[in-house]
């Protein structure tokens, strides 16, 4: 692309063939590492990073980091920026990405309109509706207004179908922003609610509305004991206007409540002396694994049997919608005291970590896991002492498997760098042919350099912020190695993007 | 009946291993793991709560000072473990509010509590024996000194120090600080130079006490080592000629390791191996608690310190504060005056100056009070440009 862009210049043209001439450097391969690395590492920040604090970074820097980032790759390198929202990175990073797309939409090129706005629009769809809710009212807040955003935002509130109602009660304050920045006409947006919906957003409250949730909330609104069949979220609202106490608020919201709702209440519901039943089935993997780290040590001790039986029936679950099956798999789990993350992502790293211990543990024929102070049962691991990498992995590659996973934050100390060296020496000396293939997972986006810390340069970093998205993250480790070309990771790309648009039913 | 401790001639880390330093922004800080954990000694924290604390040192003598904190030491004669103190009681002080001041009186920096239990004021019991070196003043009343000195000595005796939190980023490298396992105490370097070391007795001990590092003071030259200094990248080597195997790898790691402890503790070689001056304050069954001072070398870092050693000659206890320029100057100075019986003429020819070069010497440290007027005033005539 920046030599497409020289054509126009011919004068700078013939400075790149003078330079070119005189220096026998293969200028058109070096772009391509360099966007190659960009990519790389773009992707690997659009996998880990939230914008959150971390254990050594701060949020501010965190999201100045990221979002530098952003716009750098979005000026060099649009096209595959936008197919980056196929390549499995975080919700969060995909409407950073939709909203940079959106504000920027008259540098996009004529023959790529039509994939960015499919992509947009696909990955808009599959976003969990709170955040695509949040995206499209933060649409207005940036300012964009343009007929391609407005017409992609009328698109997402039409296709709600039957759920409009709901999600027209549950995120009220943010469809109102999105339907008066659109100008959206909502006597015609949907033809069961008609002009029953621009009353409710905008209080113009009628006797009676006859769509049921409409009515529901309306009666909520003025009495409260009719608060208890709407959403947890719109009836916690409600119950503080009407002054309803906590403990008796939870106890009768309970059956509302959803599997998230309830994990997420946990402590706080403890502290007003309410008991929430969570159903640790209904969590994903790493939220169940985070959820057993935030119990106490007892009570892990207690309900060992049971636990372990969830994370392993969870793992299962995980593996038979991502088929992934593995030979003789090691892994190096960091559990040092970084592990424990910050008030923002409490005790993620090594949540991850031991969700990971529990999916390889499922994917693969013989497994050992090799932490880095020993712990005698995986379920009782806390965020203890300090970063000794060197020892597990001299203790793995003894143990001689096929595949050495390492999830670590890459803050090595004990010794600082010892990692990288011992695994020079053992590479270049025992282990030429790479009959073990090491991949080094990183939960945590180094903001100081924009990168993942990495442990050495003969293992790829890749970025990891949920264990279910292991699999596609061993696939992308390839390209983090810096083996596979530009080309390589493009019809990557390309094919996931292929796959993304397959699998996204449009039609709700 | 125990062995006697003996008396600190200098501090060595025997018992205890160097493990590699934990870098962030200035500081460094170096972890110190013991082998052999004494069940017999603990070493407890308790927060005062005052903003100056006024401690009786003897009849006549008060120490005046913010203390946030003190130490209480629990040993056992026959060696039976130590267990922890929850329900004891404990003596808070006499505290009061003055004017909005929350002052605290103390008696005496080393207090006996219990039969088996004893409170230490940490650092201030250095720093009182540091204020109180030829605290009388003159042994022999020659005419140079002023009233003041002859009748007071060098009372009153002031020292400025800085707390750990002024310290440029301390507190992050404090918090973010991974502590090891069988950690015991902390090598502290501020922009490379040794700041503090702190040792405890067991590794409970240290987790405890590991933030008290922040509460203690340092020397004033850290401020600037803080702000304006910076540290090194230390790499670590593996020599692959020597590999063939993966027990060679193992042998070499360890290699790397005992580098790593012998470097760092070449970097503190202005505490470790360097004669000291101690004195011993207290003796608690086989422990013996000491106070000590590195012998004053005007071109280097100098330190003061109190150390609890064991009947093995063991560090159980250590924290050492580093000596600003300012505060070394000061006690070398009265160190030579009292080596040469307080006559200020024969100090100057020994330091190669004039007597009137020598008395600028001690106004510019903060002695001037102790010189008699007429002499400090004739010393400056002879110093004015003619």
């Amino acid at each position: 692309m920046a030599l497409a862009s020289c054509a126009s210049f011919p004068q700078v043209a013939a400075c790149y063939v003078g330079i070119a001439t005189l220096v026998t450097v293969d200028w058109a391969k070096r772009l391509e590492q360099v966007a190659q690395e960009d990519l790389v590492m773009f992707i690997n920040a659009c996998l880990t990073c939230t914008g959150q604090r971390e254990f050594y970074d701060d949020a501010y820097g965190q999201k100045v980091s990221l979002d530098f980032l952003h716009d750098y790759i979005l000026g060099n390198y649009r096209l595959l920026y936008c197919r980056t929202l196929a390549a499995g990175i975080n919700h969060f990073n995909q409407t950073q990405i939709i909203l940079k797309l959106l504000a920027t939409g008259t540098q996009t090129q004529t023959q790529h309109r039509a994939e960015e706005n499919q992509l947009i629009t696909a990955t808009l769809h599959n976003l969990p509706s709170q955040r695509a809710w949040k995206l499209l009212q933060q649409i207005r807040e940036h300012g964009i207004n343009n007929r391609r955003a407005r017409a992609i935002a009328k698109q997402y509130v039409t296709t709600r179908g039957e759920r409009l109602a709901f999600h027209a009660v549950k995120y009220r304050s943010k469809l109102r922003a999105i339907a008066t920045h659109n100008h959206l006409n909502l006597k015609q947006i949907n033809s069961e609610l008609g002009p029953e919906l621009g009353d409710f957003l905008y209080r113009h409250w009628p006797k009676h509305f006859n769509t049921p949730l409409f009515e529901e909330f309306r009666r909520g609104f003025y009495s409260a004991s009719n608060i208890y069949n709407l959403p947890f979220t719109v009836a916690e609202g409600l119950a503080v206007k009407h002054n309803i106490p906590r403990e008796r608020f939870l106890q009768n919201i309970e059956g509302q409540m959803t599997a998230g709702e309830k994990l997420r209440l946990q402590k706080s519901a403890g502290k007003v002396k309410a008991k929430l039943d969570l159903n640790p089935q209904k969590l994903s993997l790493t939220k169940l694994a985070l959820y057993v780290l935030s119990l106490d040590l007892d009570i892990r001790k207690q309900r060992q049997h049971e636990l372990e039986q969830l994370l392993q029936t969870s793992a299962h679950k995980t593996l038979r919608k991502v088929p992934f099956r593995l030979g003789r798999v090691a892994a190096v789990l960091d559990r040092s005291y970084s592990s424990s993350g910050s008030s923002e992502k409490r005790r993620r790293p090594l949540g991850i970590a031991l969700a990971v211990h529990y999916l390889l543990q499922a994917a693969s024929q013989n497994y050992q896991p090799f932490w880095t102070i020993a712990v005698p049962e995986p379920l009782i691991v806390t965020p203890y002492g300090q970063t000794n990498l060197v020892d597990p992995i001299l203790a793995a590659i003894a143990w001689q498997p096929d595949l050495i996973v390492i999830v670590s934050d890459g803050w090595e100390n004990d010794p600082p760098g010892g990692f990288a060296e011992l695994l020079r020496v053992y590479r270049t000396k025992l282990d030429p042919k790479r009959q073990i293939s090491i991949v080094h997972c990183n939960p945590v986006f180094n903001a100081n350099d924009f990168t993942l810390k990495q442990l050495s340069s003969l293992v790829p970093t890749v970025g990891l912020r949920d264990a279910e998205e292991l699999p596609v993250v061993l696939e992308f480790a390839r390209f983090a190695e810096g083996t596979a070309s530009l080309t390589e990771l493009e019809t990557y790309l390309a094919s996931r993007v292929q796959h993304l648009l397959a699998s996204t039913n449009l039609q709700e | 009946m125990a062995r006697k401790a003996p008396l600190l001639e200098e501090i060595s880390l025997k018992g205890l291993e160097i493990a590699p330093s934990q870098v962030w922004g200035n500081i460094r800080l170096v972890p110190l793991l013991r082998q052999n954990v004494r069940p017999d000694l603990r070493l407890f924290k308790r927060d005062y709560h005052s903003d100056l604390t006024i401690v009786s040192v003897d009849k006549r003598t008060r120490y005046f000072s913010c203390i946030p904190h003190g130490l209480i030491l629990h040993w056992s004669e026959d060696g039976q473990p130590v267990v922890a103190t929850g329900g004891q009681l404990l003596t808070e002080g006499n505290v009061k509010d003055i004017a909005s001041v929350k002052m605290q009186w103390l008696q005496r920096m080393v207090k006996r509590e219990t039969k088996q239990s004893l409170r230490l004021l940490p650092l201030h019991l250095a720093m009182e024996g540091f204020l109180s070196l030829f605290f009388g003043g003159p042994s022999v009343a020659w005419k140079n000194y002023s009233k003041q000195a002859l009748s007071n000595g060098l009372s009153p005796r002031v020292e400025w120090s800085i707390s750990g939190r002024s310290i440029v980023q301390l507190n992050h490298a404090l918090r973010l600080f991974e502590i090891h396992d069988r950690q015991v105490g902390v090598l502290l370097f501020v922009s490379e130079v040794l700041a503090s070391a702190f040792v405890v007795p067991t590794p409970t001990d240290y987790r405890a006490l590991h933030t008290s590092i922040l509460e203690d003071f340092y020397g004033e030259t850290f401020l600037y080592h803080g702000l304006y200094g910076g540290t090194s990248t230390l790499n670590v080597e593996i020599d692959a000629e020597q590999v063939h195997t993966l027990d060679d790898l193992k042998v070499a790691l360890k290699q790397v390791r005992s580098d790593w402890a012998n470097f760092q503790g070449f970097m503190a070689s202005n505490l470790l191996n360097v004669p000291l001056q101690s004195k011993r304050i207290y003796r608690a069954g086989p422990f013996s608690l000491q106070r000590f001072m590195t012998t004053l070398e005007l071109k280097q870092q100098n330190y003061i310190g109190e150390a609890i050693l064991d009947d093995h000659n063991q560090l159980q206890y250590l924290k050492i504060y580093g000596l600003s320029a300012a505060q070394t100057k000061r006690a070398y100075l009265l160190k030579q005056i009292a080596a040469h019986n307080w006559n200020l003429e024969r100090t100057a020819q020994s330091e190669n100056d004039t007597l009137a070069q020598f008395i600028y010497r001690l106004e510019k440290v903060g002695f001037g009070y102790l010189v008699n007027n007429q002499l400090r005033e004739q010393a400056a005539k002879e110093r004015r440009p003619t």
